[in-house]
C-alpha cells in the first residue's frame, strides 16, 4: 500500500502543470454552451493542442499512436487538468473515451490508420449510436437493421441519446445483421460499423433534456449505405467488441468529476458561512459526511487505477461499484447545494442548479444504478442470473 | 503509486485469518459471555498481533499502521472480543500488553468495555457504572461527565474493525443468498436480494478505500472519514444481512446479531457520527 507517486510520475505531473499554466490563458474564449459549431471548434482545438504537446490519447497504446502511459500517468492527467481548469474532453468524449479505444483493440491496421489519427489530432469528432427508443438497458435487444447489398451495408432505424450527433463527422454504430431466432441470442446477431454522418439518409433531430439543453440528439437512419470496409470486427460480433469500449467509459471517465465535486463542496461550504446557513447543525453535519464520501471516492480512484495498473490497464469490475457510488453522491452533493442556497435553488441562473437537474442523468445514463448492481451481484458477487 | 496490498501485507491478512480462525469461534465465546478468554489473547500475544507495530529494538515486529489496520480489519471480521484496540496501542508502554499477557481497556468517550476483565485501565473509570451491555460478547460500563477522547490511531484500528466486520456480514449475506431456496430458486437470483448485496459490496470498498488511505496519510480529518464511512458500512451491512437471512437472521442462534450489535458498540466507541461529520465540517 503506497499512496506516494514515483519520481517519474512527479516528474510527468510537473511538466503537465508547466505546460497547462503556459497554455490555459492563451486559450480562446469558451463558447456559448447553446452554440455546438463553436463548441466543436473550441473542444477540437483544445485537443489540436493536447496534441501538439504530446499529451493526446495518453492512454492509448503506443501503437495506436497513443503515448502508452500508465493508467497512473492518465490519472495525474486528468487530476492536473480539472485542477488547473482546463477545458473538458467534450466533443472528443466520443473518439477518445469510445470510438478511439475500440478500433485501437479490434481495427485493423488499416482501420487504425484511417481513424486514430484524426481523433488524436483533434480533427475528427466521434458519436455513439447505441441506444434506440425500444433499446436501453436491454442494449443487445436493438432493431436498427443492416443487411449486405454488394459492398455496402445498407442500415436502417433510430438511435436515441446520441451526444454531439449534430456536429460529428462519424457515428459507431450498432446494427442488427443476423434476425434473432432460437438459435440465435439477441447479442450473437451485432456488428459495429463506423457510419459517416454526412452519408445520405441520416437525418439528425435534437432531443431536449430536462435541464432545457440538447446536448443529446436523436438520429434517424433511412437506408444509409456504410461500405462493408467501414466495420471493426467480424459481422455479428459487434456485441463483444462494443463490451471492450464500454468497460474504457467506466474506468476513467469520471477522475476529472471527482476533483470538481471536491472544489464545489468547498465553495459550498464557503457560501454556507457566508449566508448564515452554517449555523445549521444539520445542514453542516451533512456537509461533513459529504467530505468524507468524495475523499473516499478519490481513494477509491486510486485503487481502481493500481488494479489497472497491476492487470496491464485492464479496467475492473470495480468501475462498476465506483459509478454506483459516485452517481448517487454527486445527487447528493448538488441536494446539499439547493439546502445552502435556499430559495436561490430555484434560480436557473445559479450553476448549482443546472447542476443540480444535470446530476440526475448520473444514475442513468452509462448503466443505470440497477443495471450495475447486477453487474457487481452476479460477476463480482457470484450470485446466480435471473430477475 | 501502488494502493493495492503487497505480497508481504497479503500475507499478514491470509496469517492472521488463519490464527483467529484455528483459535476462536463467536459461537463458543457465547458460552462464557463476560469472561475474556486468556489463552487466546496470550496466543495473540505469541503471534505478535499485539506488538506489530512495536520497534523490533523493543521485541516488537516493527510493522506500521497499514498493517495493525490489516490485523483489525481480520479481527473485525473474526468478531474477536475484548479490548484489543487498547492492549495494541498500549504495546510497549503497559508492561506485558504487547505480549498478550496483560489485558488493557480504556476509557474511550463515555464508555468502557472489558473493565471488570482488564488488569489496567487507561482513562479515570473510577466512577464507572455497568451497563447491560447490548452486545453479549462485550461488557460494557458507562462513565459520567464529557469521557475521554480517543487518539487517532484508536479511532483507526476501530474504523479497520469495521470494515473487516462489513465485508464479512457481506460474504454471510451472499453465502446464504445462494444456499437458501424460495419459489423454486435461490434467493440470490432475485434482484431484490441481489441489490441488497451488492450495495453491502459498495459501502465494504468505499470504505476499505477510506480506511487504508487514512492509514497511509495519518491525516486526523481523513480519518474521521474513514470511521465514518466504516461505521456506516458496518451497521447497515449487518442490518442488510440479518434482512438476506430473513427469520434466520432475527435468531440467537444466526451470527448475524453479534456483527450488527458490535458494530453498534463501536460506532459509539473512537468518534461517533456527529463527531466525525463536525471535524469534517470544520475542515472544509
Amino acid at each position: 500500500m503506497d499512496l506516494t507517486y514515483t519520481a517519474e510520475e512527479e516528474e510527468f505531473r510537473a511538466h503537465l502543470t508547466e505546460w497547462l499554466a503556459r497554455t490555459l490563458p492563451g486559450l480562446p474564449p469558451r463558447p456559448d454552451p447553446l452554440d455546438w459549431p463553436g463548441r466543436r471548434v473550441y473542444d477540437t482545438g483544445w485537443q489540436r493542442r493536447l496534441y501538439d504537446a504530446g499529451y493526446a490519447g495518453l492512454h492509448w497504446p503506443v501503437d495506436a499512436g497513443g503515448r502508452g502511459a500508465t493508467p497512473t500517468q492518465h490519472l495525474i492527467f486528468l487530476e492536473e487538468t480539472e485542477k488547473a481548469g482546463a477545458p473538458y474532453v467534450g466533443a472528443n468524449f466520443v473518439g477518445l473515451l469510445h470510438a478511439g479505444p475500440t478500433i485501437a483493440s479490434e481495427g485493423t491496421p488499416e482501420q487504425r490508420a484511417r481513424w486514430l489519427p484524426p481523433v488524436l489530432k483533434g480533427e475528427a469528432v466521434w458519436c455513439q449510436g447505441f441506444s434506440e427508443p425500444g433499446a436501453g438497458s436491454d442494449l443487445a435487444s436493438l432493431r436498427t437493421r443492416a443487411w449486405r447489398d454488394g459492398d455496402d451495408y445498407v442500415v436502417s432505424g433510430s438511435k436515441v441519446w446520441t451526444s454531439h450527433a449534430e456536429v460529428a463527422d462519424w457515428c459507431e454504430l450498432l446494427v442488427r445483421t443476423r434476425p434473432v431466432s432460437e438459435a440465435v441470442p439477441k447479442h450473437r446477431g451485432i456488428t459495429w460499423l463506423a457510419m459517416p454522418m454526412d452519408a445520405p439518409g441520416v437525418t439528425v433531430r435534437p432531443l431536449r433534456t430536462l435541464a432545457g439543453s440538447t446536448e443529446f440528439a436523436e438520429v434517424f437512419l433511412d437506408e444509409v449505405r456504410v461500405p462493408v470496409s467501414h466495420r471493426v470486427g467480424a459481422e455479428n460480433d459487434g456485441w463483444r467488441v462494443t463490451m471492450v469500449t464500454l468497460s474504457h467509459e467506466r474506468g476513467a471517465a469520471f477522475v476529472g468529476e471527482v476533483v470538481a465535486c471536491r472544489r464545489v463542496l468547498g465553495d459550498l461550504a464557503r457560501e454556507a458561512r457566508a449566508n448564515g446557513r452554517w449555523g445549521d447543525a444539520v445542514l453542516r453535519r451533512r456537509l461533513g459526511r459529504l467530505s468524507a464520501e468524495f475523499t473516499a471516492l478519490w481513494r477509491l480512484t486510486q485503487w481502481n487505477v493500481s488494479e489497472a495498473q497491476r492487470s496491464g490497464g485492464v479496467p475492473g469490475a470495480g468501475g462498476s461499484v465506483f459509478k454506483l457510488r459516485y452517481s448517487h453522491a454527486r445527487q447528493e452533493l448538488y441536494d446539499a447545494a439547493a439546502e445552502v442556497l435556499g430559495a436561490g435553488a430555484l434560480d436557473l441562473g445559479h450553476e448549482w442548479t443546472m447542476d443540480r437537474l444535470s446530476s440526475l442523468s448520473y444514475t442513468i445514463a452509462a448503466g443505470t444504478s440497477q443495471i450495475q448492481r447486477n453487474i457487481v451481484a452476479e460477476r463480482i458477487l457470484g450470485l446466480p442470473k435471473g430477475r | 503509486m501502488d494502493f493495492h496490498l503487497t505480497d508481504d501485507q497479503e500475507a499478514l491478512r491470509k496469517g492472521t485469518r488463519a490464527i483467529l480462525a484455528g483459535r476462536f469461534s463467536p459461537r463458543e465465546a457465547m458460552d462464557a459471555p463476560g469472561r475474556l478468554d486468556r489463552d487466546l489473547w496470550r496466543a495473540l500475544g505469541d503471534a505478535g498481533f499485539f506488538a506489530l507495530a512495536l520497534d523490533e529494538a523493543a521485541g516488537g515486529v516493527g510493522l506500521g499502521l497499514p498493517e495493525a489496520v490489516l490485523a483489525f480489519e481480520e479481527a473485525g471480521r473474526a468478531l474477536l472480543p475484548g479490548p484489543a484496540v487498547a492492549t495494541f496501542l498500549a504495546a510497549g508502554r503497559v508492561p506485558g500488553a504487547a505480549e498478550g499477557t496483560a489485558v488493557v481497556t480504556a476509557v474511550d468517550g463515555v464508555l468502557v468495555p472489558w473493565l471488570a476483565e482488564a488488569d489496567t485501565v487507561r482513562g479515570d473509570a473510577a466512577e464507572a457504572v455497568p451497563l447491560r451491555s447490548v452486545d453479549p460478547l462485550t461488557p460494557l460500563h458507562r462513565v459520567p461527565g464529557a469521557g475521554r477522547r480517543a487518539s487517532a490511531e484508536a479511532v483507526l484500528l476501530t474504523a479497520a474493525e469495521q470494515l473487516g466486520s462489513a465485508g464479512r456480514t457481506c460474504e454471510m449475506a451472499v453465502k446464504y443468498a445462494r444456499e437458501r431456496e424460495q419459489f423454486g430458486r435461490p434467493i440470490g437470483a432475485f434482484q431484490a436480494v441481489k441489490h441488497l448485496c451488492a450495495q453491502m459490496l459498495v459501502r465494504t470498498e468505499t470504505a476499505r478505500a477510506a480506511v487504508y488511505a487514512a492509514a497511509l496519510t495519518r491525516d486526523e480529518t481523513e480519518t474521521a472519514g474513514a470511521k465514518l464511512l466504516a461505521d456506516d458500512a458496518a451497521t447497515r451491512n449487518a442490518g442488510d444481512c440479518l434482512q438476506v437471512h430473513g427469520g434466520m437472521g432475527f435468531t440467537w442462534e444466526a451470527e448475524v446479531h453479534l456483527h450488527l450489535k458490535r458494530a453498534w458498540v463501536r460506532a459509539e466507541l473512537g468518534r461517533t457520527a456527529a463527531e466525525a461529520e463536525e471535524t469534517l465540517a470544520e475542515a472544509l
